[in-house]
């Protein structure tokens, strides 16, 4: 796969504003009021996309990497979840602080969303011809028969065979690799700048897996899209992304450029992740673990929330939250020892 | 190499199709396991591959006698499992235990950890005396690595990854010489997967275990396995030790799947070769004729509609392999 880096000029922004990406997460803090008190879901979290580019969101369960999207997309459940602070911009405009309707005009258009379980995001009881057909009528004024007509050929492009006769199935006829297929045709169907892909293919085959992925690649390319990959799939980011992002509790922990990040992660956390995937020469011998449990977002530790489970962690660790710093160029870390590791031969 | 202990030969699991409401009629059969055969050592663990639908979990449940095989037999110690008096299959069952996937739903929310990890005392009382039950599950626990005092909790108050331990515990109480573990550890975090996958292998040179490892990780199964087999709808199209299979594939299934693995080292993307699947599985209910591949298979002519590949050692392939071109390629894959 030729995935070069695509240089993007920064997006102009509307107010007049140079220098913005096409899609910026500024300092975002979500927190969830349940009946066992308030869980900070997500504590000031930065990142941003720009045309062209595949940004990968890498984290465990609970890590917020899930919440983060749905806040970008304005479907978060209120209550119980609430941005308590923060900025998401799109070409320069703030989503979290404009009006209902002008929001409703960037999803679909602007920013696009793929879930992870297709059989639970389409609608069990229409047909997927009518689902997707359904989006150019509303949004598009378009009549009923050129619908379906733009409906089978997205369709084809996400190369679903048979494309017109499919349009009259409903979603339970389609197997999981073409249900995904499906989702992918709806998000792409009013051409939106950005797309957001929550681990797409964590429910589906290797071998599917493989042709999903492709294909979403392909998509990028063609259209120039912005895209966010939200995984937990080491191998899989390694294979698509252009940057990565690491969250850790509800917070950033490592940036980098994929190269960099997978040959010297400088935060404890990516190396011990990296270092726990079995490999070949370790056949036979004990995985390295992290010990312990990802925490409890109800009682995140104090400083740095990683440090009960980290084989570096200090004194400092636990009394003081260690800031996300520049290590040379594009790469960050949030850690107290990140020059050290990142120093390292 | 050591002794056989599970000896499965030709197993056949097909699930009739029926319809009508109140004249049922079987229009049809789901070929879940159609013929497998494989042998398990003392000691060893063999890993199963392949993607969903394949019949991996069939397997597992005709394995543990959950299911009634079609045909088929599976022998343990030299006896046929099937065969015996329910009696003895009670007795035998003891020997041979299950590790489920899914650590939510396979343990009951209403029991506390106690009572599950204890229920297979239950079952064969003559395994430990009433008064020394807590006793032995608090150490059962302790041998997983969970903390003894914790015998009254609940499910609920435990993570994923302490679940699949406790459901580990409940396997291991009757001090089986088989554990059968169905994707044990699929649904966890890659930094718990590790930990479950460390204690596994621990409880293997403790008390001696063979595990049958069912897995869609290739690369997990790979760390754990000692042979692995590869599962193409309901046939097992390749056996071998794990070199045989990572290193020296023949079958252009496995092939295929080790290439479709993503590697988690951004360096290899340039110069992989991608062997690229089209289409998806078929139905097993109408497989097709001949090899079951050979309508995603490149290399596919017309002796492959119409004979079966027998899993034999060919001229072109050191270990058994289910393909009549079976040639060795080498696959940029991970692990």
């Amino acid at each position: 796969m030729s995935d070069i880096k695509v240089k993007t000029a920064p997006v102009q922004g509307v107010d007049g504003r140079s220098g913005g990406h096409l899609l910026e997460v500024e300092n975002l803090h979500v927190e969830f009021r349940t009946r066992d008190g308030v869980a900070k879901v997500i504590n000031g979290v930065s990142y941003h996309v720009d045309a062209g580019e595949t940004l990968a969101v890498l984290g465990e369960s609970g890590s917020g990497k899930s919440v983060t999207a749905q806040t970008i997309m304005g479907i978060l459940d209120t209550p119980p979840g609430f941005v308590t602070g923060g900025s998401i911009r799109f070409r320069g405009k703030d989503l979290l602080t404009m009006g209902k309707d002008e929001r409703r005009l960037v999803r679909g258009e602007g920013i696009a969303m793929v879930f992870q379980d297709a059989l639970s995001a389409l609608n069990p009881v229409f047909t997927v011809g009518f689902q997707i057909a359904e989006l150019f009528r509303k949004r598009r004024g378009m009549s009923r028969a050129d619908g379906y007509k733009r409906a089978a050929e997205l369709l084809d492009l996400v190369k679903i065979p048979a494309a017109k006769t499919r349009l009259k199935d409903f979603p339970h006829q389609f197997s999981g690799g073409m249900r995904q297929r499906v989702m992918i045709a709806m998000a792409l169907a009013l051409d939106p700048e950005v797309l957001i892909a929550d681990e797409p293919t964590t429910a589906l085959d290797v071998t599917v897996q493989a042709q999903i992925m492709d294909l979403l690649a392909e998509i990028r390319r063609d259209r120039n899209m912005g895209m966010i990959l939200i995984t937990h799939d080491l191998g899989v980011v390694a294979d698509v992304a252009d940057r990565i992002a690491v969250m850790y509790a509800g917070r950033i922990v490592e940036q980098a450029d994929v190269h960099a990040l997978y040959g010297k992660p400088c935060h404890p956390y990516t190396l011990a992740l990296l270092d726990s995937l079995p490999r070949l020469d370790l056949k036979g011998q004990e995985l390295n673990t992290i010990k312990g449990l990802p925490p409890n977002l109800l009682r995140i530790p104090s400083g740095c929330a990683f440090h009960p489970r980290c084989r570096m962690a200090k004194d400092i660790c636990s009394s003081e939250r260690p800031a996300l710093i520049e290590l040379g160029g594009v790469r960050a870390s949030a850690c107290h020892f990140a020059e050290e590791l990142y120093g390292r031969e | 190499m050591s002794e056989v202990i599970l000896e499965v030969r030709d197993l056949v699991k097909h699930f009739p199709i029926r319809q009508g409401i109140v004249f049922k009629r079987t229009i049809g059969q789901i070929k879940a396991v159609d013929g497998v055969s494989l042998d398990l050592h003392k000691g060893e663990t063999l890993g199963i591959v392949g993607e969903s639908g394949c019949g991996k979990s069939t397997l597992a449940k005709l394995l543990m006698n959950l299911e009634k095989p079609t045909s088929g037999e599976v022998r343990y110690q030299g006896r046929d499992v099937l065969r015996l008096s329910p009696a003895d299959q009670r007795k035998l069952r003891r020997n041979i235990q299950l590790v489920m996937q899914d650590p939510y739903t396979s343990l009951n929310p209403r029991m506390t950890v106690g009572d599950i990890i204890g229920e297979p005392f239950e079952i064969h009382p003559d395994a430990a005396p009433k008064g020394d039950r807590r006793r032995k599950v608090q150490e059962l626990l302790d041998v997983v690595g969970l903390n003894p005092e914790h015998i009254n909790r609940y499910p609920h108050q435990f993570s994923g990854g302490q679940r699949q331990r406790i459901g580990i515990a409940r396997a291991l109480a009757l001090k089986p010489e088989v554990i059968v573990c169905d994707e044990p550890v699929s649904a966890l975090d890659v930094s718990i997967q590790a930990q479950v996958m460390n204690l596994l292998d621990q409880l293997q040179k403790d008390f001696n275990l063979s595990y049958i490892f069912i897995a869609h990780d290739l690369s997990v199964v790979r760390h754990i396995a000692d042979r692995v087999g590869v599962m193409y709808l309901g046939k097992m199209v390749e056996v071998g030790t794990d070199d045989d299979i990572y290193t020296r594939p023949t079958h252009p299934y496995t092939q295929a799947l080790l290439s479709a693995v993503p590697v988690p080292d951004p360096t290899v993307r340039q110069h992989k070769a991608v062997i690229r699947l089209e289409g998806d599985v078929p139905s097993p209910a109408n497989p097709p004729s001949g090899c079951r591949f050979r309508t995603r298979c490149w290399k596919a002519q017309e002796i492959c509609a119409t004979e079966p590949p027998l899993l034999q050692i060919r001229p072109t392939s050191g270990h058994p392999s289910a393909c009549h071109f079976a040639q060795e390629k080498d696959v940029v894959h991970a692990g």
